[in-house]
């Protein structure tokens, strides 16, 4: 009991008091600002990027289909830098396109939320993962939101083992064939209403994988999504901000 | 006759070096191999060539630090004796090779589908109607869990037979998680696209198999590795194995209810991952390792925030574990459980902590160092009971151990290499075999390029290829209620083994 406590006592405080305001550690890959001022070969960053993230006229990224890799900012530096503004989850796909000269914070569309969300899950929201052709980081970094450091379970928001206790499903991996039946039964066996959550770039657009013939994304078309967590893998803080603002947690 | 060209770990040869046996003589060379308890297979697998299909096969003698490499032609409708007859390592090699190219063997115990890949041979195979092994009998029954499981975790099907709580037979089915990564690798054609890939092989691996990757890369390339990047490479792998070995002691002592355990180790995990995004800017290393460059070379002021890093994790990290130890509750739990004997390691091939756990000396590390290990001169961790205990120590004391092998890396922290010598293409119609140990064990990865120096061939082993089956057999006879147990105390990877 004595040896307990005292662990217990050594362990000092490790959860993170107020996750919005929170930093990252570290030179974070966040949110990416691409200055418009300096003048650069385009055509050479669109070669450069391994996803085709990269668009010219005017030069953008997209955050869904970005891995993070950080080139096209050792390649440019003037041009593209990385900030480590976590809040880069959004409702709408074509929010996560950061254009030359945005430098604003990614938000969701409050219009595109649907009313049964906030008045439904702002108190608690159940979650059930599926891991579709996930490399494992995307999974650790789910996990990690319920530690002790990050805490998401003080808002009420937790990860449980059956769909059909779930109120909505958070997606994985770029959805790999053999896991397209097992998703859609799964996604089938929790209640209405039910939220779908697209975590990492893979899922949100299959990544590296895209045009990989051993996919099957048919899911995807299907239903609205709820939220796009971008990220390789993504960052607890991104993942935990957007259901903050997705239930209405922030405004 | 020469049987085989011996090269080192890391060496790129051509491919016309290979020798080309019958494959009665690749057989019975090979399996002999096998009989010395020093040789192992290391990757044994087909490549298509001129409509008929080269098997190449790598043994690695852990004595002479070296890969013995022999290869064979074969007509692509062939029905040939095994290897897996002679040895039952190889069966997971077999199996691919069958699965992929249709191969028929006529002895071997099982062909079972590996992962049911999209281009499979046979398309009418498919995993919704994988027949399961079975066994008739009143008293038996069958649980099937999965693909989908109850925590945050990748999807594979378990088939268990039991006898009321107790678990006769374990079968494992997976190949949810493929995504084709092999022929990718010959269809992305650039470096930063097959580098991004690598580290997508298995994302809690990511120093591991992109370390695999890029030390192949430069050897079919011919680029002098500077010794900042061995530095770099080095202790990012120990570094990983320190991270995943402590979440992985938090996730035991989860499965076994203890929630002290569970709550420290976890959070002792966190500023060792944010270790790896102060230093290249993401928590899981990737970015970190490059082909024939390093975006973020390490610093002196990097290793004092290391060093100050393990001031505090020490301590701490030891009250934990030094109380864990001595509970009855836990050491019931741990002892004894899922048993893995000698022998059956042994038998199949098992590599890494799987291989440790029951004594069996294999280590990458010190049987073809690679990077800065020859000068770590390292020493393996043994265990010797095989059971959820063995694994559960080996992970302590390999994390002290690979703090004090990072403590003496930061001794001598290398100048930044500006030389800037440039990468060149690989060269035309070579060989390269790259092994490195992750935190699992034993990785491999394989390149054959053609004659223009563009990868014909990729072919990836992750541990797990060898370590599904050690699972398999450590559940027999143990209680249906301990195998999440059993399964976390071994943590094997879905995706490396789908691809
Ligand atoms: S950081 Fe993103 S946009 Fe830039 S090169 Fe890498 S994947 Fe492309």
């Amino acid at each position: 009991m004595f040896e307990n406590i005292k662990i217990l006592f050594h362990q000092g405080k490790q959860y993170i008091p107020d996750l919005t305001t929170a930093k990252v550690p570290g030179i974070f890959r966040g949110r990416p600002i691409i200055h418009n001022d300096v003048q650069v070969d385009e055509q050479l960053l669109v070669d450069l990027c391994p996803t085709g993230a990269i668009q010219k006229n005017p030069l953008s990224i997209d955050l869904g289909k970005c891995v993070f890799c950080g080139e096209c900012a050792f390649a440019a530096p003037e041009k593209i830098k990385f900030t480590t503004d976590f809040k880069i989850s959004s409702n709408e796909r074509e929010r996560l396109i950061v254009r030359e000269g945005d430098d604003r914070p990614i938000q969701l569309n409050p219009q595109l939320i649907r009313k049964e969300i906030s008045r439904c899950f702002s108190g608690s929201l159940k979650l059930r993962q599926v891991s579709a052709g996930g490399d494992n980081s995307c999974e650790l970094e789910l996990n990690a939101c319920g530690n002790v450091n990050f805490d998401m379970g003080r808002f009420g928001i937790e990860f449980v083992a059956s769909p059909r206790h779930a109120d909505g499903i958070v997606i994985t991996g770029p959805i790999s064939e053999n896991m397209a039946e097992p998703l859609q039964i799964c996604y089938d066996a929790i209640p209405e209403p039910k939220i779908i959550i697209l975590a990492g770039t893979d899922a949100i657009s299959g990544g590296i994988f895209a045009d990989s013939p051993a996919l099957n994304r048919n899911f995807l078309n299907k239903y609205k999504i709820d939220l796009f967590v971008p990220g390789n893998p993504i960052h607890p803080l991104t993942f935990i901000h957007g259901i903050l603002e997705l239930i209405g947690r922030i405004k | 006759m020469i049987k085989h060209i011996s090269i080192k770990n890391n060496q790129s040869i051509s491919l016309h070096d290979i020798p080309v046996l019958k494959y009665d003589d690749f057989l019975a060379h090979n399996t002999s191999l096998l009989k010395e308890e020093h040789h192992h297979c290391v990757n044994y697998f087909g490549f298509p060539q001129e409509r008929k299909l080269r098997l190449i096969c790598c043994i690695a003698n852990d004595n002479e630090h070296t890969i013995l490499v022999s290869s064979s032609l074969i007509n692509l409708d062939s029905t040939l004796p095994s290897f897996t007859h002679h040895h039952l390592s190889f069966h997971i090699f077999e199996r691919e090779i069958h699965e992929n190219y249709g191969i028929r063997y006529s002895d071997h115990p099982w062909l079972k589908p590996i992962r049911f890949s999209h281009d499979r041979y046979d398309r009418n195979s498919k995993i919704e109607n994988y027949p399961f092994y079975k066994i008739d009998s009143e008293e038996l029954h069958e649980v099937g869990v999965g693909p989908i499981h109850a925590g945050i975790i990748e999807p594979g099907h378990f088939r268990f037979i039991c006898n009321g709580e107790q678990i006769i037979h374990l079968e494992i089915q997976l190949g949810f998680q493929h995504r084709g990564i092999e022929k990718l690798f010959l269809e992305k054609k650039k470096l930063l696209q097959r580098t991004i890939l690598a580290e997508s092989i298995a994302g809690d691996t990511v120093v591991g198999h992109t370390t695999a990757f890029v030390n192949l890369w430069e050897s079919l390339c011919g680029f002098k590795v500077g010794n900042d990047l061995m530095f770099s490479r080095t202790l990012a792998l120990e570094l990983e194995r320190i991270a995943i070995h402590t979440g992985d002691l938090s996730a035991i002592c989860n499965d076994i209810a203890y929630q002290l355990g569970s709550a420290v180790f976890g959070r002792l995990r966190t500023p060792v991952i944010n270790f790896f995004q102060i230093w290249c800017g993401n928590r899981m290393a990737k970015g970190l390792v490059r082909a024939g460059k390093n975006n973020f070379p390490f610093s002196k002021e990097l290793g004092n925030r290391l060093l100050h890093l393990f001031e505090q994790y020490e301590p701490d990290f030891k009250e934990m574990y030094a109380e864990f130890k001595t509970l009855p509750s836990v050491l019931a739990r741990l002892e004894k459980t899922g048993i893995v004997t000698k022998e059956q390691a042994y038998s199949i091939g098992a590599v890494g902590m799987s291989a440790r756990m029951s004594g069996i000396v294999r280590d990458i590390r010190m049987t073809h160092p690679h990077d800065l290990y020859p000068q770590l001169h390292h020493k393996p961790i043994l265990k010797h009971h095989g059971d959820v205990y063995s694994r559960t120590q080996i992970r302590k004391e390999e994390i002290l151990q690979s703090i004090d092998y990072i403590k003496t890396l930061l001794k001598n922290i290398p100048e930044e290499d500006k030389s800037s010598q440039k990468l060149k293409s690989p060269s035309a119609n070579a060989f390269a075999i790259s092994l490195t140990e992750g935190w699992r064990g034993e990785i491999c990865h394989c390149a054959i390029t053609d004659e223009k120096g563009e990868i014909a061939h990729y072919k990836i082993k992750d541990p797990s290829m060898h370590n599904w089956l050690a699972l398999a057999l450590s559940v027999r006879n143990n209680e249906i209620s301990d195998f999440p147990l059993c399964n976390k105390s071994f943590n094997l990877s879905y995706c490396g083994h789908d691809l």
